[in-house]
């Protein structure tokens, strides 16, 4: 069995206790909202962007320490990157997660390195990555603004 | 020609279980003696799915080894040999219910397919307006079905309240029943909450109005004496793998006359008695539910599972979960922050529950690494989690080769969960 330290490391907890960036977004132009049907996670990402730029960003949600650090955490991650960044980002991230390797990630995964422990437990991989699939929908598909009532 | 299952029948009969002997027990079990990260499997997820014994696992590879051959048609020894086993199986599941008739007894692939079954079939003399019954307990299983047939026919899908304990409210219920309602649906023992339902007196209740009632017996079965005369409910279903048998087998029960005047669920070989292009008529009960090859090899080693807990006793097995989840309920009530979901006064086999500040994922992930499997999730029963507000609980589920160590184990992985998580 691996360490179950090395998965719930304290950047983790304590990103799971005060996630960051959490609540709405007042002027969001971006968003989409994500849905792990298998354990009934579900989140809701707002984007600021501004020529391709991600200015500001952040989530609602309630699901797992892992699904709701590794949001946080990627926050904290996107916050001034360019759209083509934040999708390299995505590939680090799924490599670091899949494969348990961070440094072949053509792009520095810097604090979201702490979630490498998920690798040895394949069943929460989706946990880690509904946040990074949510961004993904919500960059990709143009006509899903957030409304701003 | 005596059947397989027989043969086996009169052999436990011939070594009949003492007292409840768990420590014996435990040792028909060879998948109990395996560890899961370095540790002892601690195995509480039999409410998704139970092991199986030795005999029942003998039994299926003895049929392949032995008598493998389709069922109804040839006229070759083989063949007569399975279908004797086969249809032996029918029988022992005849009396392990206490159906009237053999002929009641259809074998398809679990409790779903069971209630699909109904759905599809019964179903289809419903009209615009007719009422459906069920439950907020209910399983998706139990739901979704009586949903795509409310879709097809126009009938409306009405859903009897549950309190905070997890009990039905019949006060809501008996209001519910109206002139309209033409089936009631509803679970013996929900599988989220363990909650046992007073099946026998919503039987009453609607056979008074006229109205036909499915018992979802998926979670029942393995925990209670089931009498299907005595309940008087019209159709019952359960599933095999859960009763120690194997997987893709179950039974729906239904009384003659209502299947009788039932049109055939699927088409094909078996469940006809002539085919023309012109007309064809179809097999007399139960065959002209069973079309096509069956799980020949599941059905009679279901009916070795049967025979098993047959020669232990469900009053004895029940009588043990009692005391098991008697004894784990009054260890959870110790955990602080610990919050049971599903605390009815009559409960089997289940203990649900959350922990605060920690979701069921995460204490899922470390109880594993104990050793320890329990169900994370929303049970396929997403209307519980909604009532009680929690997107997950963890599930905890009793068999009869469980432990009161098992119990102690599970709970000292519930306090590795408050260590990793940090509270007090």
């Amino acid at each position: 069995m691996p360490e179950l330290r090395d998965l719930y490391q304290e950047v983790i907890l304590d990103h799971n206790r005060r996630p960051r960036n959490f609540g709405r977004l007042a002027d969001a132009n971006r968003g989409a909202e994500g849905f792990n049907p298998l354990c009934g996670d579900k989140l809701k990402l707002y984007l600021k962007l501004v020529d391709g730029v991600i200015e500001d960003v952040s989530f609602e949600g309630a699901g797992c320490a892992i699904s709701t650090a590794s949001a946080s955490l990627m926050t904290e991650a996107l916050k001034g990157k360019t759209e083509q960044e934040a999708q390299a980002l995505f590939e680090g991230f799924h490599a670091l997660l899949t494969t348990g390797r961070g440094a072949d990630s053509a792009v520095p995964l810097g604090k979201l390195e702490v979630l490498s422990g998920v690798y040895e437990f394949p069943v929460r991989v989706k946990c880690a990555t509904l946040a990074w699939h949510t961004l993904h929908a919500a960059l990709q598909d143009e006509a899903r603004l957030v409304s701003t009532e | 020609m005596k059947s397989a299952a027989g043969e086996l029948s009169a052999l436990r009969a011939a070594m009949p279980v003492a007292a409840f002997d768990v420590a014996r027990l435990r040792e028909d079990f060879p998948i109990l003696h395996r560890s899961v990260h370095g540790k002892p499997l601690v195995y509480l997820d039999n409410g998704a799915t139970s092991q199986k014994p030795q005999c029942v696992i003998d039994e299926e590879a003895r049929y392949y080894a032995e008598l493998n051959a389709n069922i109804h048609r040839g006229v070759h020894a083989l063949s007569q040999l399975a279908t004797d086993a086969y249809e032996g199986a029918r029988d022992t599941v005849r009396r392990f219910i206490n159906a009237a008739r053999r002929e009641e007894i259809v074998f398809v692939r679990g409790t779903t397919e069971a209630i699909n079954l109904v759905a599809a079939s019964w179903g289809q003399r419903l009209q615009r307006g007719d009422e459906i019954l069920i439950t907020e307990m209910e399983h998706h299983s139990n739901i979704v079905p009586w949903q795509l047939l409310c879709e097809r026919s126009g009938a409306v899908l009405r859903v009897a309240p549950i309190d905070d304990a997890g009990e039905l409210r019949p006060d809501e219920f008996e209001r519910l029943l109206g002139p309209r309602t033409r089936l009631i649906a509803v679970t013996h023992v929900s599988n989220a909450l363990g909650t046992i339902n007073a099946v026998q007196r919503i039987i009453e209740l609607a056979h008074a109005r006229g109205v036909v009632v499915l018992v979802d017996g998926a979670q029942a079965a393995p925990h209670i004496k089931i009498d299907v005369q005595a309940i008087d409910c019209d159709f019952y279903a359960f599933s095999s793998h859960k009763l120690y048998g194997p997987t893709g087998v179950g039974v729906l029960y239904g009384k003659a006359a209502l299947l009788e005047a039932m049109p055939p669920y699927q088409g094909g070989g078996d469940m006809i008695r002539e085919v023309t292009f012109a007309k064809t008529t179809y097999n007399d009960l139960p065959y002209k539910f069973e079309a096509g090859t069956p799980h020949i090899a599941g059905v009679i080693s279901l009916g070795t599972a049967i025979e098993y807990v047959g020669a232990i006793g469900l009053d004895a097995i029940a009588a043990h979960e009692h005391d098991l989840l008697a004894y784990a309920t009054e260890q959870a009530r110790a955990v602080p922050g610990l919050r049971l979901i599903g605390t009815a006064k009559k409960k089997a086999s289940i203990l649900s529950f959350v922990l605060d500040g920690v979701h069921p994922h995460d204490i899922g992930t470390i109880l594993d690494s104990e050793g320890v499997a329990v169900r994370t999730g929303h049970h396929c029963a997403m209307p519980v989690m909604e009532h009680f507000q929690v997107p997950a609980t963890v599930r905890a589920s009793f068999a009869l080769y469980n432990t009161r160590a098992e119990v102690d184990a599970l709970f000292h992985a519930v306090r590795k969960v408050r260590e990793v998580f940090g509270h007090a």
